[in-house]
């Protein structure tokens, strides 16, 4: 993984004013390459305005004191599910892979990684 | 006697006793859909050959004498982000246009099973992420009871097909309301199961934590006959329950004398639309003539909802769409020249903006600094928000509250404003979150004779109460028996 995904979203670049959250133009497009989306000018800017938005909404959550709750992943008590190894019948490699916008079976087809 | 507009159960009698086949309800069926679609864009994709098929196998059963499932010759609709094996799924997503699984949901499989007739796929918002059913990438959905009004969403298509006699029962997907808002909008009858009951697998999955498939139907009897075939564990979906299974009609008509229903006391304060608050309140004089007995209760953390909501479901769509690449299915670009580029591109050109947006709020949350803050913090007051309900459902039986705050709004009214379209579901969300069961069924129309919704959950796993509630009161009132006028 290269590190560009590991580097936080600058912090400095965050201004809390007036319990107001705003997301720059330049961290919307970090959080946009994170997402591979190629967004264009007009989305980045649009973007950037309703998550300042969505993030202000959010901001109440912090009226509630949690440090001492546990977090919620799963509503219902689960824990490991497992099942015999067992091999059963699956999909014909044809069938898999059918719908790939390009293909040679039985490979997937994608632009050249290697030089 | 026409039997477009009949409830399943209705139906079932008929075919059984061969005053109809299979054959005539299925092109009974497409003709209403021939003559209504135009107006209401219920359907991305309508099987017309299929269903004819699959009535001619249910019409040879009968000849030959065999028992007939409970869904035999009944003509339905599938919403169009559970995979249907050779029937085209796009979830109304540019990026899944021309997608035919290989493969069928577990529950499109079992009502296959039951006998079940397939006219088409509904229409959706986009990924099922929405309220309106205005973000499908494809067609707008209109209201059947005002053509200039938004069906509700996510499974608007859904709803509006049953509503407006296109489909005797459609199934839908609930991640936080998407089933039960367009039913209480489009005045039928939607549940929500447990989180467990129903098995997610082919559900093309948006917030698999809070992810459940139910049926929208006519009224509650049809809804405890789906129920019966689409419940149950499934080994293919590790989060689905493995309990028991009651027979879901047994018991619709015990009644309700003494079981006690609470109210809570946050849903009631400011913002409530009148006509939606005298609905829910004659609800109450409905339940209580009934035998029922209103308890206040309260679940403080309900404001919450929406906010945690918005930081689960779009971090667990963040992950869940990630698979879109265009690699091994659906869209992809014709502009790149490196594999990086082609998964951007591919990405940005088929996906619509509110999924977009979505994809962005939960990639942000989730990443490097901010996951304590937004995501673990979002978890937290979601035990908050299920704890409320335990400590509820300590006291009563079910819990009641409006569907949605107003009746269905106008198409491009909240489209402007993602906020005030979230707010739109501040009533469903919570069930989603806590996982508990939830149905709304038709209790009103306001003034200018738009359905309302009321809103009944219960604890998890106990849809029996549930149903047996949302029954009593369906027998004690006429409102699910209006049918929109479309002529």
């Amino acid at each position: 993984m290269p590190d560009e995904y590991n580097t936080p979203i600058s912090v400095e670049e965050e201004i809390l004013e007036r319990g107001r959250m705003q997301i720059s133009k330049q961290q919307t497009a970090q959080v946009a390459k994170l997402a591979q989306l190629a967004l264009g000018p007009d989305e980045m800017k649009q973007f950037s305005e309703q998550l300042s938005n969505i993030l202000t909404y959010v901001e109440q959550l912090n009226k509630l004191d949690t440090s001492k709750i546990t977090p919620t992943s799963h509503v219902i008590p689960l824990s490991n599910v497992f099942r015999e190894d067992v091999v059963t019948p699956s999909l014909a490699m044809e069938e898999a892979i059918g719908n790939a916008p390009d293909k040679a079976v039985p490979f997937f087809q994608v632009p050249k990684i290697i030089e | 006697m026409s039997f477009v507009g009949q409830p399943i159960h209705a139906l079932h009698e008929a075919i059984r006793n061969k005053k109809v086949s299979a054959r005539e309800l299925t092109n009974a069926f497409l003709k209403q859909i021939d003559a209504v679609e135009g107006k209401i864009h219920a359907f991305n994709t309508i099987t017309s050959e299929e269903a004819l098929k699959q009535a001619d196998g249910v019409d040879a059963a009968i000849a030959k004498g065999n028992t007939i499932g409970p869904l035999a010759g009944i003509p339905i609709a599938i919403k169009d982000n559970l995979c249907t094996r050779g029937i085209a799924t796009t979830c109304s997503s540019k990026i899944l246009q021309g997608f035919i699984p290989p493969y069928d949901a577990t529950v499109v499989s079992r009502l296959r099973d039951a006998g079940a007739i397939f006219l088409g796929k509904t229409n959706m918002d986009e990924f099922a992420m929405g309220s309106s059913t205005e973000n499908s990438a494809f067609e707008k959905t209109r209201n059947p009871w005002d053509l200039s009004r938004i069906p509700g969403g996510s499974s608007g298509g859904s709803a509006a097909a049953v509503a407006a006699s296109e489909a005797v029962m459609a199934l839908g997907s609930d991640t936080g309301g998407s089933i039960r808002q367009p039913a209480g909008l489009c005045g039928i009858v939607g549940i929500k199961p447990t989180y467990g009951r129903v098995s997610r697998y082919g559900l093309i999955a948006y917030a698999s934590s809070l992810d459940q498939i139910g049926p929208l139907t006519q009224d509650v009897t049809d809804a405890a006959i789906v129920m019966n075939v689409i419940g149950g564990h499934d080994p293919r979906d590790t989060t689905s329950a493995n309990r028991p299974m009651p027979d879901f009609t047994q018991n619709l008509s015990n009644g309700i004398a003494g079981l006690r229903i609470g109210v809570p006391k946050e849903y009631f304060v400011g913002g409530l639309d009148t006509e939606v608050s005298s609905a829910i309140t004659e609800a109450i004089n409905t339940f209580e003539k009934l035998g029922a007995k209103p308890v206040e209760v309260s679940l403080p953390h309900s404001e919450y909802a929406i906010a945690t909501y918005y930081i689960v479901a779009t971090a667990e769509a963040s992950s869940n769409l990630a698979r879109f690449d265009g690699v091994r299915f659906g869209y992809r670009t014709e502009a790149a020249s490196d594999l990086k580029e082609m998964y951007q591109k591919s990405r940005a050109e088929g996906f619509g903006p509110e999924v977009k947006r979505r994809i962005m709020l939960g990639t942000y949350v989730l990443s490097s600094g901010y996951y304590d803050a937004y995501y673990k913090k979002a978890q937290q007051v979601r035990t908050l928000i299920k704890n409320d309900f335990d400590s509820a459902f300590s006291e009563v039986d079910v819990v009641i509250s409006p569907t949605s705050p107003t009746p269905a709004f106008k198409i491009g009214e909240k489209m402007s404003d993602p906020i005030q379209m979230y707010l739109s579901d501040i009533f469903t969300i919570s069930a989603n979150l806590a996982g508990i069961p939830a149905i709304s069924i038709p209790c009103g129309f306001s003034g200018e004779g738009l359905p309302i919704g009321l809103q009944i959950s219960a604890k998890p796993f106990d849809e029996e109460t549930l149903l047996r509630v949302a029954f009593a009161f369906e027998e004690a009132t006429d409102f699910h028996k209006r049918k929109p006028n479309l002529a």
